[in-house]
């Protein structure tokens, strides 16, 4: 069936899109492989479904004939897992990833949480849990007091923002503090201190979800997708918006979405925004050193950092070690190994996420602009 | 309430739970790895797929993206 | 200091060229532009099998089969030797029939191997369809993981990162500029011979490949169908033959596709298409596995489905280790032996005329 207007990822961009896109007189189908709207940071919330709209929820690129006119890519980000001794342990969760398996019916009344990592993310997810009836004993970021105040400080081009942060601010925040080792029902942190814990939900910031956009042959630039004032990719009727084009959150991902939805000009600068989160959360280089040679880095096959180490490039460790060779296709390790080792993202082929083998049936290519 | 078979074991589970959740609350992990260690979901997304488990007959379905249905039969790893 | 043997491709056959040299004691220098093992030898199945086109392909494969199985108690575990035998599949009497010459054929000629009737065949392979005639059954042959063999072989070698942009009679020029010279130079590029060798009737063979997540006990042989050799043997531009190979990971390997005329090694989707729905005809129960990568290779195909084997015509130094179509894995190590035999001055058990160059008229001196 054709559409106008095909949008990947119904989360902030995604639903920003469509609302732009309907208003504007597009027959649009949204599609999202969750099984309703919201993508990550509004998982859950009542109130997202846009009338008079096709969506295909618990659906994946390879389950559809794309036949339209634009594209819209709003894929979002994930987050960013560093290995350290112990992080493979099922207690050792992500912050959004504990977020989310909460908000799917986790059950945490009265788990004791250690929330460490980076990024605002962490707090937002301490108010979350809290609320769901965690004990939230700490909070963890990473980033140093000066960056952290510097980046309070300006905040001030966002109030909305300033009372976000205010409202989530808890006594129980460190920063400079990072973990360094799990063991069952604890982690140890880099104060030397070690914490109890039922969970240790960890993330060290956000990575675009670029496959789709690599898979479309989008120019890439500094590791986000390049887009021109209307959301343009390089290819022509492939649009991108959200975190797929700069780390930036709800605001610049709506916006973005108006934009590419009802084919305006972006308003509002939100590269400052971005450029702010980027410039104060970086990952200090302590973090680098926290895998062991034996400390397993790819999880789908177990291989260990020492044994990708040895190689000389990505492609050696795949073939060599099967590192980046599980259903995960690298989506885990391939950002741990670009931090630890400069190696850069491999080229993404089709299937672009494991899919039966009956759908890779259809004799017609599966997108059709 | 719905109702699943873990590991062939009842549980009533509310609905809009997933499978991951369920699992979790039950006290089970989803998968061993290649070596053996236990795991369960790590990034909550579908991407990590840690949390691989079978569901009525089919393997490899990410526990995380799947919710529960009535009569849903879920088996994991062998511990 | 120069070395004794300079091989220029660090596939399976470069690889395994460079083992043998070494154990005659000399020292090996391997020239490799891209990954040692990365190539071809990545792509394909790590099938080591016994064919039996023509004599000449059956002494090879063969020789090169026992060679392998020498080499078990040494093989590190990453390389994942398994012997699983190989298990062709008769879809109907008319192929069932057709068996019965090949069992005389590999027993006359000492390799064991097993008529299946159909009882037997869905006792050994439960997955395979209903309604199979039965099959034929090569215990002693094996799989393994390639680029960890090929790995392997090449320890000891010295490694050059670099292309070479002409060869002569005991020499190589180097992309750099650099020119090495050695007593023995061996070209084992490939599909690519002919960029250095362009009057080798050696044509690239694209095929593709797809490998599930891990479904162990799914399948317990390397399945082929019999109508395999129809198209190994065909020179159609496109076709697909049902080949499943069980890998230790659990994983499944499905092949094959072979297409002439085609350089681009973009996945093409009807291919998969063609090649997925064939396998499926004789597996239906991996329509719901899960697949998490396809991609394809080149073979290095010639006009009489074997290889290109010994000195280049015209030349003393200079060795050809091309054209090894779809058995490079097997014949890597048989191969090898040739090579070292030709160069020695020793007799081995496969006649090097067979395998030579000259053999074609284009290739005479």
């Amino acid at each position: 069936m054709r559409h106008d207007t095909v949008i990947i990822g119904a989360g902030p961009g995604g639903l920003a899109a469509a609302r732009a896109a309907k208003r504007v007189g597009k027959r649009v189908l949204l599609i999202d492989d969750n099984w309703g709207p919201g993508g990550q940071i509004w998982r859950g919330y009542a109130g997202l479904e846009i009338d008079g709209i096709e969506k295909r929820y618990s659906t994946q690129i390879s389950d559809l004939d794309l036949d339209c006119d634009q594209l819209i890519l709003a894929c979002g980000a994930r987050e960013l897992f560093l290995p350290f001794p112990g992080w493979t342990l099922p207690h050792v969760v992500g912050a959004g990833g504990l977020q989310a398996l909460v908000k799917s019916g986790l059950n945490i009344k009265g788990k004791r949480i250690v929330i460490a990592g980076s990024g605002p993310l962490l707090l937002a997810v301490a108010s979350n849990l809290s609320k769901a009836g965690a004990e939230v004993a700490l909070v963890a970021e990473q980033a140093s007091w000066s960056s952290l105040i510097r980046f309070g400080l300006n905040l001030w081009r966002w109030p909305g923002k300033i009372s976000q942060a205010v409202g989530l601010a808890t006594s129980l925040f460190r920063a400079s503090l990072w973990p360094v080792a799990a063991e069952p029902g604890s982690v140890l942190m880099s104060d030397g201190q070690t914490w109890q814990c039922d969970y240790l939900a960890c993330g060290f910031g956000l990575v675009p979800n670029l496959e789709l956009a690599m898979l479309a042959e989008c120019k890439i630039e500094n590791g986000f997708v390049r887009v021109d004032a209307m959301q343009q990719t390089s290819v022509k009727g492939i649009y991108a918006v959200g975190e797929l084009t700069g780390i930036g959150g709800v605001e610049k991902a709506e916006a973005e979405g108006e934009a590419a939805g009802s084919g305006s000009r972006l308003k509002g600068n939100h590269k400052r925004f971005v450029s702010l989160l980027r410039e104060h959360f970086t990952l200090r280089p302590e973090l680098k050193s926290l895998a062991k040679p034996e400390t397993i880095v790819c999880r789908c096959e177990d291989v260990p950092l020492g044994k990708i180490e040895a190689c000389t490039s990505k492609r050696e460790a795949k073939l060599q070690t099967r590192c980046g060779m599980g259903p995960c296709q690298g989506r885990i390790c391939g950002p741990v190994l670009e931090y630890l080792l400069g190696w850069p993202p491999d080229t993404v082929r089709q299937p672009v996420h494991p899919v039966p083998m009956r759908k890779l049936l259809n004799p017609r290519e599966t997108a059709n602009f | 309430m719905p109702r699943i078979k873990l590991n062939g074991t009842l549980y009533g589970v509310p609905a809009q739970t997933s499978v991951a959740a369920a699992l979790m609350n039950a006290g089970l992990v989803a998968r061993q790895s290649i070596r053996g260690e236990a795991r369960g979901p790590l990034c909550g997304m579908g991407i990590c797929f840690e949390c691989r488990v079978t569901v009525d007959g089919i393997a490899h379905e990410r526990g995380c993206q799947l919710l529960v249905r009535e009569g849903m039969e879920v088996t994991t790893d062998a511990p | 200091m120069n070395p004794d043997v300079l091989i220029v491709g660090g596939g399976i056959v470069g690889a395994a060229c460079a083992r043998a040299f070494l154990r005659q004691g000399m020292r090996v220098t391997i020239v490799e532009r891209a990954l040692i093992g990365g190539g071809a030898t990545a792509s394909g199945m790590g099938h080591v099998v016994v064919m039996d086109d023509s004599e000449s392909q059956f002494a090879l494969t063969h020789r090169s089969r026992d060679l392998w199985d020498g080499l078990i108690p040494e093989m590190p575990a990453e390389v994942e030797f398994e012997q699983r035998g190989t298990l062709w599949v008769a879809a109907d009497e008319e192929e069932l029939a057709a068996v019965t010459g090949k069992k005389a054929f590999y027993g006359e000629r000492g390799v064991a191997t097993e008529l299946l009737d159909s009882n037997a065949l869905y006792l050994a392979e439960p997955g395979l369809r209903k309604g199979m005639a039965g099959g034929f059954l090569v215990p002693g042959d094996s799989v393994i993981y390639a680029p960890c063999a090929a790995n392997w072989l090449s320890q000891g070698a010295t490694r050059i990162h670099g292309d070479v942009d002409e060869m002569g009679d005991g020499w190589l020029k180097l992309g750099n500029g650099d020119r090495m010279s050695a007593q023995i130079v061996i070209c084992a590029t490939g599909a690519w011979a002919t960029e250095l060798f362009p009057a080798l009737p050696v044509k690239p063979r694209k095929g593709h490949l797809a490998i599930t997540d891990r479904y162990p006990g799914a399948v317990h042989h390397q399945l082929i169908e019999l109508g395999y050799l129809k198209s190994a043997h065909g020179h159609s531009t496109e076709s697909v033959a049902f080949n499943v190979q069980p890998r230790k990971t659990g994983q499944l390997l499905i092949g094959s596709s072979r297409q002439y005329g085609v350089e681009d090694k973009a996945v093409e989707q009807h291919m998969v298409s063609k090649m997925l729905t064939r396998a499926m005809e004789y597996l239906p129960s991996i329509q719901e596995m899960s697949v998490i990568r396809l991609w394809t290779g080149f073979r290095a195909a010639t006009p009489d489905k074997l290889p290109i084997v010994g000195l280049c015509p015209g030349l003393k130094h200079t060795y050809l280790a091309t054209g090894h179509e779809g058995l490079g894995i097997t014949t890597s190590l048989g191969t090898a032996e040739l090579l070292v035999n030709l160069a020695t001055g020793q007799q081995g058990v496969l006649n090097p005329l067979d395998y030579g160059a000259e053999r074609f008229a284009e290739c005479r001196a």
